[in-house]
């Protein structure tokens, strides 16, 4: 499985249009050697599910800075896994209080970054993750 | 070079601290010291405040005769609670309201709208129909007070809904003080609230505008905004430029509906951002009120000292404010709106310390209107026009970012104006590298945060966060949903059509918009009646 490139999806589920967040960090796991594919902005979560499928992505980071995250992340992470059973890992950014975050994991949302998260930081995690995610895999 | 003794121990006395210092306007070295003959190569500028280019200030006198407007920006959940806030805060001193509306009414839908699904009375109030409006504003005559509200795409709609609310409480349209943003193009650039495509939406804002500039003497029809680009990672040159560039292109349609630039302009304002960077934001100020006084005056033939001047609202801005060591934020507002007085704002909206975690609470935003009175009554600050007007480095640096304004302001003339660097992604494109390039300097410690990457803790926070309560989505929906049962639906479909007849058409489509209103069509209908005539827009993917 070596050489392929790691794929994400970067999206913006819900009406918020703050999309700094969610460039810097496409183009940084871009420059990380990443593949990414940024979706843009006002996305439902079926659209996102869709497009992750058709681009056989392994990362699905949802960024939010409206509020809406806990209607729109867990649903994602639900449609997604209603249709693929491909192990995705599923990130989210944004304005999210603390206190959301045990119920975003419950959810599904393997980790949640705040504002002023290192990119390298973020690069980490992915593929610690993955690895652990292949590792598993093969037993 | 020979040096003597000395110069040498001079030399060592001074060891600095970094090996360069840069702006972070544009990376330009800063020079160790400045001079008048730093000064020498830029046109001499005299002025004293109150006269043209007014670069120092827009009033002779500047706040000793009036202090800035404090306004303090709020609106949440359902208008019951949006109306108890503004109560509270007219109650503390704030002296004008700013309204926040929740991201459907923004975007065009109504609260029941699959699209709105978590989102309502979130980020503002949720206002469906005139319903909302009234209600909004029960027991707040809107004949005594000035109002701001941020809306864009739907902007002729909430506008019509203002003025129908003020009817019902007996005041003429033609009374009405205030501003209403109506700045699209920022919102294809950062803010990214719009709907339909660029040509259509330049069409509603300059009928707004119109129809203000005709029967509503004492209301702002347009704040073209910075504010946006810059919390999108704009350098302060980036959102001077592309603000005034925006200004050109609002003017330019205005005279192309056959208008007198005098007959609306002194009723277009700006709403900027103020970094931290206290001496550059002074600098960026001083440099867009001299800009745009010249670009008023040089090519738009303005005669009216009024249609010349750079009148400003600030928000400090909120991309500075850190979720680590939250309370380091209150010392950051407080420097971010020194530089908003210190530059000779009309307004400012002091940043709450907890807006990096969630929506401020009723004592964080306490706090900023107390920072802002504290800079107001006790620093001194206010007390003479523009104090840092002939500081040798402010001036040099208010003639350096005016030149490099105006090269961008020729590169996009060069584009065909600010609609088509727009509709390019130029301008997305270029703010998107500066937001990259800063996120690499931080993260590379080149650009120190503090509290985030360096003099970090591992404490929590354990701040008090403002929660939404809960059950206000499903209280809306039913408040819509028993309006919709109401009203004359027979006549909501008929002013409707005459929305979309006008839409079609070119006569001006305000009118209509007050009709429609009155009828207690909502927001999202009168929306979708617009998206039948002109479609909706989606935006180019531009990364950087």
């Amino acid at each position: 499985m070596k050489s392929r490139k790691i794929r994400v999806l970067i999206a913006k589920p819900g009406l918020d249009g703050h999309d700094r967040g969610a460039k810097v960090i496409a183009r940084g796991l871009r420059d990380a050697g990443m593949e990414v594919v940024y979706l843009g902005l006002h996305l439902t979560p079926e659209h996102i599910v869709e497009a992750a499928i058709q681009e056989d992505v392994d990362i699905i980071g949802l960024s939010c800075l409206s509020g809406a995250h806990m209607a729109l992340f867990p649903k994602t992470v639900r449609l997604f896994k209603e249709k693929s059973r491909r192990q995705v890992l599923f990130i989210g950014g944004g304005i999210i209080p603390d206190k959301d975050v045990p119920r975003l994991k419950e959810a599904g949302i393997d980790r949640v970054f705040g504002p002023g998260t290192p990119i390298s930081k973020i690069v980490d995690f992915i593929k610690t993750s993955l690895e652990v995610k292949s590792d598993s895999g093969k037993n | 070079m020979k040096t003597t003794g000395r110069e040498d121990k001079q030399m060592e006395e001074v060891a600095e601290r970094k090996k360069e210092f840069r702006t972070t306007v544009d990376g330009t070295a800063v020079k160790r010291v400045y001079t008048t003959a730093d000064l020498e190569e830029f046109e001499k500028d005299d002025s004293l405040p109150g006269d043209y280019p007014f670069t120092r200030h827009i009033m002779p006198s500047g706040y000793r005769g009036r202090l800035w407007t404090m306004r303090q920006y709020a609106g949440f959940a359902t208008v019951e609670e949006t109306n108890r806030r503004y109560k509270y805060l007219f109650e503390q001193g704030n002296t004008g309201f700013s309204v926040a509306f929740h991201l459907p009414t923004q975007m065009g839908y109504d609260s029941d709208h699959p699209m709105a699904v978590g989102e309502v009375g979130r980020c503002g109030v949720a206002i469906d129909s005139l319903q909302d409006m009234e209600e909004l504003w029960e027991g707040i005559p809107l004949a005594d007070v000035s109002t701001s509200m941020t809306i864009n795409a739907t902007a002729p709609i909430i506008m019509a809904m203002y003025i129908a609310a003020a009817e019902k409480q007996g005041t003429d349209r033609s009374q009405l003080a205030g501003t209403i943003q109506n700045d699209i193009l920022k919102e294809y650039i950062a803010r990214n609230t719009y709907i339909f495509a660029p040509e259509p939406s330049m069409r509603l804002v300059t009928d707004l505008c119109a129809y203000c500039a005709q029967e509503m003497p004492k209301w702002n029809s347009l704040s073209i905004c910075g504010y946006h680009m810059r919390d999108a990672g704009a350098t302060a040159i980036q959102e001077a430029a592309f603000t005034l560039a925006d200004g050109i292109a609002y003017v330019q349609a205005m005279l192309d509906r056959g208008m007198d630039v005098d007959s609306f302009a002194p009723r277009f304002s700006f709403m900027m951002a103020c970094n931290i960077n206290l001496l550059e934001e002074v600098a960026k100020f001083r440099a867009m009120r001299r800009k745009w006084a010249r670009i008023m005056k040089e090519r738009f033939s303005a005669r009216n000292p009024r249609s010349m001047m750079f009148r400003f609202h600030v928000q400090g801005d909120g991309s500075t404010l850190t979720k680590q060591q939250p309370l380091n934020n209150i010392v950051r507002v407080t420097i971010e709106t020194l530089a908003s007085v210190l530059a000779g704002c009309q307004s400012a909206h002091a940043c709450s310390y907890d807006e990096a975690l969630a929506l401020p609470s009723e004592e964080a935003v306490q706090l900023s209107l107390r920072t802002q009175q504290i800079i107001a009554h006790e620093s001194g600050v206010a007390d003479t026009v523009d104090p840092l007007g002939g500081s040798y480095y402010v001036e040099w640096l208010t003639n350096h970012i005016e030149q490099e304004v105006q090269k961008y302001i020729e590169l996009i003339d060069r584009m065909g104006g600010a609609v088509e660097a727009v509709k390019s992604g130029y301008i997305q494109k270029e703010i998107a590298r500066s937001a990259y390039d800063y996120q690499l300097a931080v993260d590379s410690g080149e650009q120190i945060v503090v509290g985030v990457n360096k003099f970090t803790t591992a404490e929590e926070s354990g701040l008090e966060l403002f929660e939404i309560p809960e059950g206000g989505e499903k209280k809306q929906i039913e408040r819509l949903k028993r309006m919709r049962l109401k009203r004359n639906n027979q006549k909501v479909r008929q002013v409707l059509g005459e929305v979309r007849r006008r839409a079609a058409g070119s006569e001006n489509i305000m009118p209509a918009m007050v009709e429609a209103v009155k009828a207690y069509a909502t927001a999202g209908e009168i929306s979708d009646a617009l998206r039948d005539v002109f479609g909706e827009y989606r935006e180019p993917i531009i990364l950087a």
